[in-house]
């Protein structure tokens, strides 16, 4: 190789490399005896996973009357959370869908992360409603099968219904393209590796897939129309669960400006959960010539970006209810700013607008630090911002005779902690066993601005 | 069954695909190549016509869209209606949501499975392999030996920088 820089643009992979090394570089770590840190961190989370099933069999042998829920405030927590981890899992599908329709070839270092990132998170977000159901055995309910109870159909008019579907879609539909790009590397795996009993997991794993450009063909076109469809899928997710909220009565929930605004607020809080995973990853795992200051830097400015879209619309929500003239409306929004959840407002505020723009300084893009604390700042307020938009809205709404407070029980805290613990030992897991970055597509892309490209 | 094969193997994608061009122009028939990675222009230098699979994605999103739309008003308006206020029983903006989310579900597993099911791609199955490392960094072009003769193929890929032409026996049923 030459060391002719392009000078208009820069490389994906900085250093070079033959496209065996690449292999080493990213596999080699699977065939390894794992790390003393890796150890340490998957107990921990682990050891967090547990203790946050054991509250969830608490809770659901006892009932959801363990949480602090009253008659005003019959949601907190519980979709807070779940609209959080959901929100969490979109910059996997806008990073393999969105980044691939628009030819972003930096997303191939990331994108295998970022949807296995997605596909936890969404497992995370789905243990929510599975235990507010309160029978999670008699879940099978939400589908509108042919029953017994009096051809009583379910309620097709409903958007928890409409959640039914979409998360169910999403999930499922991220699983096969994650799944579908997992198995050239699931083949390069096996073809490698030393160990016969590797050989028969990966043999098994990779559907005999051999790298034949026939199948390839195929594959391109498929990973084409995959994100053609996670497209407008993944916008269609998040709207519909911001309908579970705006298609309501209630004064702060019922507003048509929600669904772009929770799409935005998805992919920020999405980007910075990603931006935490893999600076640690990469690190850890000496993925630096791929997982580059250049890709930190673009989500960085993911992140500037939709934190404005964010911004925007909490000004918009202001505006529109002092204009529209509705005055329980422009309470609610007085009462989020100076009422007595100030502070969760205060916090979301500071969090999801204010923090992002030391973005706007590469210097601050460049420091690992730096952006490794933002990104875990920005998650903090988005987490902020469900709570305040479901909190706040529901505390004090139409009746000040029914207006009431809410604080979580300890049952609530630990099982949110605890679902921090099945993410994280998730990907524990994920970057063991699986190719943490997608070895096929890095190949693809490294030529790119080389000399002689 | 087992089958004599030449195969030329490359380790750099681009002498691979001249090749592979000027294997055309000459009338050489290739059987397939086997690459790390797509390598692009390729599908034109084995003459692969466009993929099928985006006619399984618009069959089966239009048979989600269908399903989901008459499944709606079947339910909510034919088979057991409830009269909410007055309001119509065919409510189709409230129908939409789900009917979009059917179309993508059935559209993307289609096609998934359309592809798996073609390439013959399932778990467990044995692959068929021309070199041991045509998943990490060898290229390898694969001709059928009963249709191709070797002092072409080895000719015309020695001269383009084939690290080597040769007639191997391949397991097609591993």
């Amino acid at each position: 190789m030459s060391d002719v820089v392009s000078e208009l643009r820069q490389r994906l992979v900085p250093e070079d490399r033959t496209y065996k090394q690449i292999s080493e570089d990213i596999l080699d770590t699977l065939e390894e005896a794992p790390s003393k840190g890796w150890l340490i961190g998957f107990s921990i989370s682990a050891l967090i996973l547990t203790i946050g099933f054991l509250t969830v069999a608490y809770q659901v042998g006892t009932g959801i009357g363990t949480w602090g829920l009253n008659k005003t405030i019959g949601w907190s927590w519980d979709i807070t959370n779940f609209v959080f981890w959901v929100g969490i899992g979109h910059a996997g599908t806008l990073i393999s869908a969105v980044l691939l329709i628009f030819r972003q070839r930096w997303r191939t270092a990331i994108n295998r992360a970022a949807e296995a990132m997605t596909i936890f998170a969404v497992a995370c977000a789905g243990i929510f409603p599975l235990i507010h159901a309160g029978r999670p055995w008699l879940l099978y309910w939400v589908f509108p099968y042919p029953n017994t109870h009096g051809s009583l159909w379910t309620n097709f008019r409903s958007p928890l219904l409409w959640d039914v579907f979409a998360i169910s879609t999403y999930l499922t539909v991220s699983l096969v393209f994650w799944y579908m790009g997992l198995l050239p590397d699931l083949a390069s795996v096996r073809d490698r590796t030393k160990s016969s009993i590797r050989k028969l997991i990966y043999g098994l794993l990779s559907f005999g897939w051999n790298g034949s450009n026939r199948t390839w063909h195929h594959w391109e076109v498929m990973s084409l129309v995959l994100a053609g469809l996670a497209t407008p899928l993944v916008l269609s997710v998040h709207t519909i669960v911001s309908m579970d909220f705006a298609t309501s009565v209630i004064p702060g929930w019922h507003t048509t400006i929600f669904p772009p605004y929770f799409v935005a607020g998805a992919i920020f809080s999405g980007f910075a959960m990603v931006i935490t995973l893999l600076v640690i990853t990469r690190k850890v795992l000496n993925w630096e010539n791929y997982i580059t200051m250049g890709h930190i830097d673009a989500m960085c400015k993911v992140i500037l970006v939709t934190g404005m879209i964010v911004g925007l619309a909490y000004g918009t929500e202001f505006f529109i209810a002092w204009y529209s003239g509705n005055e329980y409306e422009r309470y609610c929004f007085i009462n989020r700013a100076t009422g007595p959840y100030w502070w969760a407002y205060w916090s979301m505020i500071s969090c999801n607008v204010i923090s992002p723009q030391f973005f706007w300084f590469k210097k601050m893009r460049n420091n690992l630090v730096v952006v490794f604390i933002l990104s875990i700042v920005v998650n903090i307020g988005m987490w902020f911002e469900r709570f305040v938009i479901i909190t706040t809205s529901l505390h004090r709404d139409f009746l000040p005779s029914s207006w009431s407070m809410y604080s979580p029980t300890w049952v609530e805290i630990v099982t949110f902690i605890g679902t921090f613990g099945l993410f994280f030992t998730l990907f524990f897991i994920f970057i063991r066993v699986l190719p943490g970055i997608a070895v096929a597509e890095v190949k693809s892309v490294y030529k790119f601005a080389r000399h002689d490209h | 069954m087992k089958k004599d094969f030449i195969v030329a193997i490359f380790d750099d994608e681009e002498k691979l695909l001249k090749s592979a061009f000027k294997a055309r122009d000459k009338n050489i028939d290739i059987y397939d190549v086997y690459t790390p990675f797509p390598v692009h222009g390729l599908d034109d230098a084995m003459g692969i016509k466009r993929s099928f699979l985006p006619y399984v994605t618009f069959g089966a999103g239009a048979t989600g869209l269908l399903f989901a739309a008459s499944y709606q008003v079947w339910t909510m308006a034919i088979d057991w209606p409830i009269n909410v206020g007055g309001k119509p029983f065919i409510s189709w903006p409230a129908f939409l949501p789900i009917t979009f989310e059917l179309t993508v579900l059935f559209a993307a597993h289609s096609t998934v499975l359309a592809f798996l099911v073609y390439n013959k791609l399932f778990p467990g199955k044995s692959p068929v392999i021309m070199h041991p490392e045509q998943t990490c960094n060898k290229f390898v072009v694969a001709m059928d030996k009963d249709k191709v003769n070797f002092e072409d193929a080895k000719a015309l890929f020695g001269e383009h920088g084939a690290l080597e032409v040769k007639i191997q026996n391949v397991d097609m049923n591993p």
